[in-house]
């Protein structure tokens, strides 16, 4: 069946919601009006106040709430709009839900699960498009989800639910309304390697969310002029799929990162790092970046894509890397 | 300390007021002993003392159930005590012992019992606060998944007067209140947050007016005073347990050591702290007890007898324990088995 990415979550919290009476949705705007992303549209008449709970603007409060409710044996999926909010319950998610479990020595593990929606690309300007999905990955006892395909944003959730300890999840506001095909009995994935989304000989590139499909998009390109480019899908940020990473650059020598944050101290400059670490006598160039331009997403159309990748840029990364130009070796 | 309380309520019957006692003095000179230990380096990092303090926790504490929750500061070892974490495991938790109810990853600040439903022990000024307000919520939600315990389960928040200015305090009440959730907030208004003290930092410094206007049921409650205290909270436990609602407690009371072990107390005058010494939570309910000749010196000295054999088992419990492996340094970021996580409501 045809399906957006939008329905696809949709309809992964109301299997959450109808299977364990202990899920609940919670976050600002998720009843009434229906999800500021109009994810949740329909649920709240659908389940009712105790299962489509609006909060009130306090990103700290109904986060911390959320980990209490845990704490308390429910499994709530708390919505936080987008990621550049979540920065108001950083307090919580870093301090709280990352670190009770070692704190209490193993006492209390907090199943949470935490979404909210990150990138730029709709011209809303340096508060509204941030990709800070990297600097959560930096904390340990936090689990990262980038759901890219309509699989994942369906079946993520789920296994996300059933997973003891904290998972956010970060959904491209670009991808919400991607259209495609979606299996009628399409159902829970698995959250913890990362998936060829194309497979190639020339040259890896490794991206994640919505950046996967400017890289699918320069995968094509470059297959006009005969340079096979294998696409890897992190899927997850933390725990880092390592192995795929390095399997990946093993079997093609050549690695482009793709990420739309920014590249200094960022999760693109871990992989690369990795690569290093556990590839290097792989690689025939040096391990290439495609990042956000290093400025606050500015608000006019023109800057906001110059600062953020494009599938030229991509192209033109790939290209400076293989054989025969000047960064690109044997 | 010239706030005009209503009078103390009058006296319980032997055993009881025995027992406050006994919790009041297990918990001071627990910390005593602590504060030694820390001189002698047994105990390391931050230590914050609860000494003078003690009613707060002795009075109230106790009139939890087994299946009610605690959500305290990094001043809470009085808490856990009175709670019953054992006494040994609390104090080996501070030597960092494997035996410490948190593996000895915790230390002083983060004091956690699953078996008391003892969330911590949280050294983020306002952390613990919505943490208990999602208990509450779970709470309220278990009842309508049947499998809950007989009576709505009441989660008993800690935190300082200084914690009153942080954003997730005033977060949380709203939260709490707007959907009626069964909180007890329990404010201890010992005047200071580290330093500075309550007219420094808070517009308004009569708290529970500003609790209030989250239209909850606010008191203030003599803190030195450990049968104010108890009377205060029952009512108030009550009239959550029945469905009321959040409630909040101030409980102006006084430490009468420093902040933490590095606090030289530049900002307060010693006459201060001696003044506020007249009214010991402990002296004041032994002299009562005195007068009504519910005990003497024999009595006190028993007491204080048994107290000293609990700390003293503690301490040796705590030097007898054993240093994690450091092979283990890792375990516990993420849960090591992989069924359905969480603990049952
Ligand atoms: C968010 C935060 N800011 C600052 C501190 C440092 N700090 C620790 S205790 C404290 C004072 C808190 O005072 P109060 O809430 O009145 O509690 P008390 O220590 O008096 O019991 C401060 C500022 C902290 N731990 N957390
Ligand atoms: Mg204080």
């Amino acid at each position: 069946m045809t399906a957006t990415y939008r329905a696809a979550v949709r309809e992964a919290i109301r299997e959450a919601i109808i299977r364990d009476e202990r899920v609940f949705l919670m976050g600002e705007d998720v009843g009434r009006y229906g999800g500021c992303y109009a994810v949740s549209k329909g649920l709240l008449e659908e389940f009712g106040e105790d299962r489509i709970r609006d909060t009130p603007l306090s990103e700290s409060g109904f986060v911390g709430a959320g980990i209490g409710a845990a704490l308390g044996g429910m499994r709530p999926i708390v919505e936080v709009m987008t990621v550049n909010f979540s920065l108001l319950a950083l307090d919580q998610i870093v301090n709280n839900a990352a670190t009770l479990l070692h704190m209490s020595g193993g006492a209390f593990n907090v199943p949470i699960v935490i979404r909210m929606a990150t990138g730029g690309g709709r011209q809303v300007a340096a508060q509204h498009s941030r990709s800070l999905e990297g600097w959560y990955a930096h904390i340990p006892g936090l689990k990262i989800l980038t759901p890219a395909t309509l699989e994942d944003a369906r079946g993520m959730l789920w296994t996300a639910l059933q997973d003891p300890d904290p998972v956010l999840i970060f959904e491209h506001v670009l991808l919400y309304n991607m259209e495609g095909d979606l299996a009628e009995d399409a159902g829970a994935v698995q959250i913890d390697r990362a998936a060829i989304r194309r497979e190639g000989r020339d040259v890896s590139v490794i991206t994640y969310g919505g950046s996967l499909h400017k890289a699918l998009e320069a995968a094509d390109r470059l297959a006009e002029d005969g340079v096979s480019a294998e696409v890897l899908d992190l899927r997850t940020l933390r725990p880092l799929d390592t192995e795929a990473i390095l399997q990946t650059v093993a079997r093609t020598n050549r690695a482009v990162i793709v990420d739309e944050a920014w590249r200094s101290g960022s999760i693109s400059a871990e992989i690369s790092a990795r690569i290093t670490e556990g590839a290097f006598y792989h690689l025939d160039a040096p391990v290439a970046r495609v990042c956000g331009e290093e400025v606050p997403t500015p608000y006019p159309k023109h800057l906001e894509d110059a600062a953020l990748p494009q599938v030229d840029d991509i192209v033109q990364a790939v290209r400076s890397i293989l054989p025969g130009t000047e960064g690109g070796g044997s | 300390m010239t706030h005009p309380y209503p009078p103390s309520p009058p006296l319980p019957d032997e055993e009881h007021a025995r027992t406050l006692l006994r919790h009041m003095l297990l918990i001071r000179r627990f910390e005593e002993k602590c504060a030694e230990l820390y001189t002698q380096e047994k105990i390391r990092g931050f230590l914050h003392l609860y000494i003078g303090e003690e009613a707060v926790a002795a009075g109230s504490i106790p009139l939890l159930g087994p299946d009610d929750s605690v959500v305290a500061t990094y001043r809470e070892h009085g808490q856990a005590l009175v709670r019953g974490v054992p006494a040994t495991n609390v104090m080996a938790e501070m030597y960092g012992k494997i035996e410490g109810c948190a593996r000895g990853r915790g230390g002083s600040m983060h004091i956690f019992d699953a078996e008391t439903r003892f969330f911590g022990g949280n050294a983020i000024v306002g952390g613990g606060i919505p943490i208990a307000v999602g208990l509450a919520l779970a709470a309220r939600r278990e009842r309508s998944l049947g499998d809950s315990p007989d009576e709505l389960r009441v989660t008993a928040c800690f935190f300082g007067d200084g914690a009153m200015a942080e954003g997730e305090f005033h977060e949380s009440m709203n939260l709490a209140a707007l959907w009626h959730l069964p909180v007890l907030f329990c404010c201890e208004n010992n005047l200071y947050a580290m330093g500075t003290p309550l007219d420094v930092a808070h517009s308004e410094t009569e708290l529970a007016l500003r609790a209030a206007s989250y239209g909850m049921p606010s008191w203030t409650v003599d803190g030195m005073d450990v049968l104010a205290v108890e009377d205060a909270t029952r009512r108030a436990i009550e009239a959550i347990r029945g469905g009321g609602g959040p409630h909040f407690l101030e409980f102006r009371t006084y430490r009468f050591r420093a902040h933490s072990m590095f606090d030289p107390e530049l900002y307060r005058a010693k006459e201060e702290v001696e003044k506020w010494k007249e009214r010991d939570p402990i002296s004041l309910l032994a002299s009562r007890m005195r007068e009504a000749d519910m005990l003497d010196d024999a009595g006190m000295e028993e007491l204080e007898a048994e107290v000293e054999a609990e700390v003293e088992e503690a301490v040796r419990f705590s030097e007898e324990g054993s240093w994690e492996p450091v092979e283990e340094l890792t375990r516990f970021v993420y849960s090591e088995s992989d069924v359905d996580g969480g603990q049952s409501p």
